[in-house]
């Protein structure tokens, strides 16, 4: 990359570049043009455009900046976990340009008030497009539903009481069809807690041998099975959250197949590790969903390989090292993940051969916009220049002392993975390059 | 040979070397407590501190004992007297007890994994008395020594645990030990409480009472938690008595030789039945001793104690 400049003009173009779209990598080199934050154009070969700064990625892939539909940035109430700002910062070293914050904060994201509160906490940062998502009980308390309408006009663009499921299923069924009659989806954290229980890992081998509390996977697909019948019936879009067991991926494929309005994600950690991994009874390796058996590994990868899992989003749940060092069992459950999704994608479903490389960005770009519905993660002419450059093959070691968030429980501390984040802009912008001396 | 590791943290990575050793150091042991005076000097001067984080009367008493025998200074504290109650971290008291430069800690935890835990922050041997569910390893000690005296190598012998085998760290170091002396372990309950996936620790599965202790050499009956509540993972003490309880009835269909073991506290007429209990094919009390014995045998030997000495007269 050559990067003579000292500030990024307000129009140039990017050039050497391969550019990554439509689940697709182009074959040859080609270019982006940026004007006033928007695409101008794009295409291989030469740029038609003349006498622009340029900026020459030579043989970097240029895709679409990446969405996370799932976030934890905490803020307000434990900052010390994270803020809106330090989370912004790591999402921008992930490559991600859009993120969609969660509503488990302290107080509770239930009215337009904090939904202001949590966009303008975005904007001051400028790192990337912080996209709330509304509770959808009041205080996620599982019994009233909130003001969504209300949510929906002061920004928030999903539903969730995610950090708990929502066990009554009458207010599942409502929010399913206020969701549906404002256009959002509602976000399920599916887990039937009746059937999980006080576990703290996947419920299996491993948690036997260990002598902790197991979740079984049947908490899980109940959950999943509840809900898509529940949007069978509404018709509102159920997107359901870190999807983590073999029966969860079947029953949506199954849904999609029926034309239900259902979405999903899945995490990182989910498509590449297993339960075995708590055997040193670590909590970097405890979050809710666990990680669980080698089969549903495999079947995460497949289901987003196939698209019955739409997207990749990372979960990203800060806790400080002080609880984090608690017992295994007496740990908060979660992971931090933006700034290694890219890389563990690449090392574990591309060079698994599960995934190309153009399906694994698409994944993380077009695949979360349209579960989001927003007009981002395609590079369309004349839509915001949110985009980011990546080296595939470049390999790098998880180093906490080098994220960039305020926290540091990830699952791949120490591990060398492969594909790396060089820069990434928004609204054409650089908000993040590997390298310094960085931009302004 | 002597044992060479700072701690002795389960069964799970114990070789079968280290558990035979064991095993024959504290069968000297057992020896001194004929005697008149049944302590040896062996650990004047140094410190052993026994932290219970999870109330235990027989575990803690059968230490004490073990190391007032081999002449150790003791200091005991237990959730009720420690600042644990006050919210500090495990982390905190690991340091402070780092700090305070201890030669040997012993630890019973409610929460699994804890053992291990300590051992990474301290210095010290780690002995766990207790971990969670996980393991207790000097309870496996102690019924694999039982055992051994009376079936001598173990290899090929069938022994058939009893109970809530899910909830139990004794079953687990139980599994661990005797699959390393090449028994046959079978495990018997009611399904809420001995899940299937156990098969891959090496163990047969079976869930007819009759059918696991037909064969057997050894029963290992374990204490039911009445604690944890009837109405979950059993109906009632009755109905749990009556489909898994070690009755006269199920000792009349074991080989003659058989005999029946329970880590204690007992309760009567729910996992073992009061003739059972008290009857001849019981051998409760010789655990109870063995413990004492296992015990000053890992405090010898974690704390740099030669076999070979012990053997020339130390301690006989």
């Amino acid at each position: 990359m050559e990067w003579s400049w000292q500030r990024i003009p307000a129009e140039y173009l990017v050039t050497g570049v391969k550019l990554a779209r439509g689940g697709k990598i182009a074959a040859r080199k080609g270019y982006l043009h940026v004007k006033k934050g928007r695409v101008e154009a794009l295409g291989v070969g030469k740029p038609t455009a003349e006498g622009l700064p340029v900026l020459e990625a030579d043989g970097l892939i240029l895709a679409p900046g990446f969405i996370d539909t799932h976030v934890h940035f905490r803020e307000p109430g434990e900052e010390e976990k994270e803020t809106v700002a330090t989370g912004s910062r790591a999402a921008a070293a992930g490559g991600f340009t859009t993120v969609v914050t969660m509503p488990n904060t302290d107080p509770t994201i239930d009215n337009p008030g904090l939904v202001r509160y949590v966009i303008d906490r975005g904007n001051e940062a400028g790192l990337c497009r912080v996209l709330p998502a509304g509770a959808v009980s009041i205080g996620r308390q599982g019994q009233g539903l909130a003001e969504l309408g209300a949510m929906v006009e002061a920004g928030a663009r999903a539903f969730t009481d995610d950090g708990s499921p929502i066990e009554n299923g009458k207010l599942m069924a409502a929010a399913l069809k206020y969701g549906n009659l404002l256009g959002v989806p509602i976000m399920s954290h599916a887990e039937d807690r009746s059937i999980v229980g006080s576990g703290c890992m996947h419920g299996g081998y491993w948690s036997t041998r260990l002598g902790l509390t197991g979740m079984a996977r049947a908490g899980e697909d109940a959950a999943v099975f509840r809900d898509i019948e529940l949007a069978r019936a509404s018709g509102g879009h159920l997107h359901v959250c870190h999807v983590s067991t073999r029966g969860a991926v079947d029953i949506i494929r199954r849904a999609k197949a029926d034309g239900i309005n259902v979405t999903a994600e899945a995490t990182p950690h989910h498509f590449s590790l297993d339960h075995s991994r708590c055997r040193d009874y670590s909590p970097r390796f405890k979050m809710n969903p666990p990680l669980r058996e080698t089969d549903d590994v495999a079947a995460v990868a497949d289901g987003l390989a196939d698209g019955t899992i739409d997207c990749i989003a990372t979960d990203h749940a800060p806790h400080t090292a002080t609880e984090k060092e608690l017992q295994f069992d007496q740990a908060p459950f979660g992971v931090i993940g933006l700034e290694t999704a890219f890389a563990v994608g690449v090392t574990y479903l591309v060079e698994e051969g599960r995934l190309d490389l153009g399906q694994l960005i698409a994944c993380f770009s077009e695949r979360p916009a349209r579960v989001l519905g927003l007009p981002l993660g395609s590079l369309e002419d004349g839509a915001e220049a949110d985009f980011v450059l990546l080296d595939p093959s470049g390999e790098w070691t998880v180093d906490a002392t080098t994220l960039h968030g305020r926290s540091e429980n990830s699952c791949f501390l120490g591990d060398r993975l492969r594909g790396r984040v060089m820069a990434t802009f928004m609204r054409g912008r650089l908000t993040w390059r590997a390298t310094e001396p960085s931009l302004t | 040979m002597s044992l060479q590791r700072k701690d002795v943290l389960g069964l799970e990575d114990m070789s079968a070397e280290e558990i035979l050793l064991v095993l024959d150091i504290a069968s000297r042991f057992r020896a001194v407590f004929d005697r008149p005076v049944r302590s040896v000097p062996i650990m004047r001067g140094r410190t052993v501190v026994n932290f219970f984080h999870e109330p235990s009367t027989r575990t803690r008493i059968s230490f004490e004992l073990a190391e007032k025998r081999l002449s150790a200074d003791i200091v005991n504290f237990s959730v009720a007297t420690s600042s644990f109650s006050k919210g500090e971290t495990l982390r905190d008291t690991a340091e402070n007890l780092a700090a305070m430069k201890i030669d040997m800690l012993v630890v019973r935890h409610g929460s699994s994994g804890a053992a291990q835990y300590l051992s990474r922050v301290l210095a010290c041997p780690v002995i766990n008395a207790g971990d969670g569910c996980h393991e207790h390893p000097t309870q496996g000690l102690l019924d694999i020594m039982t055992m051994h005296q009376r079936l001598g190598d173990m290899r090929g012998k069938k022994v058939t645990i009893i109970g809530d085998i899910a909830h139990s760290r004794v079953a687990r170091s139980n599994i661990w030990g005797l699959n390393k002396l090449g028994a046959e372990v079978t495990v018997c309950g009611p399904p809420t409480m001995v899940p299937g996936n156990i098969a891959r620790m090496g163990v047969t599965v079976e869930y007819d009472l009759k059918k696991a202790v037909a064969q057997a050499d050894v029963l290992n009956v374990l204490r039911i938690q009445l604690e944890r509540g009837a109405g979950g993972d059993f109906p009632s003490n009755r109905e749990y008595h009556r489909m898994y309880g070690i009755t006269e009835d199920v000792v009349r269909g074991l080989k003659p030789e058989a005999f029946v073991m329970h880590p204690g506290p007992m309760n009567r007429n729910v996992e073992i039945s009061s003739e059972v209990a008290d009857g001849p094919r019981q051998v409760i009390l010789d655990q109870v001793a063995n413990g004492v014995a296992v015990r000053m045998a890992l405090i010898y030997l974690l704390s740099g104690g030669d076999p070979g000495a012990l053997a020339s007269g130390e301690a006989a």
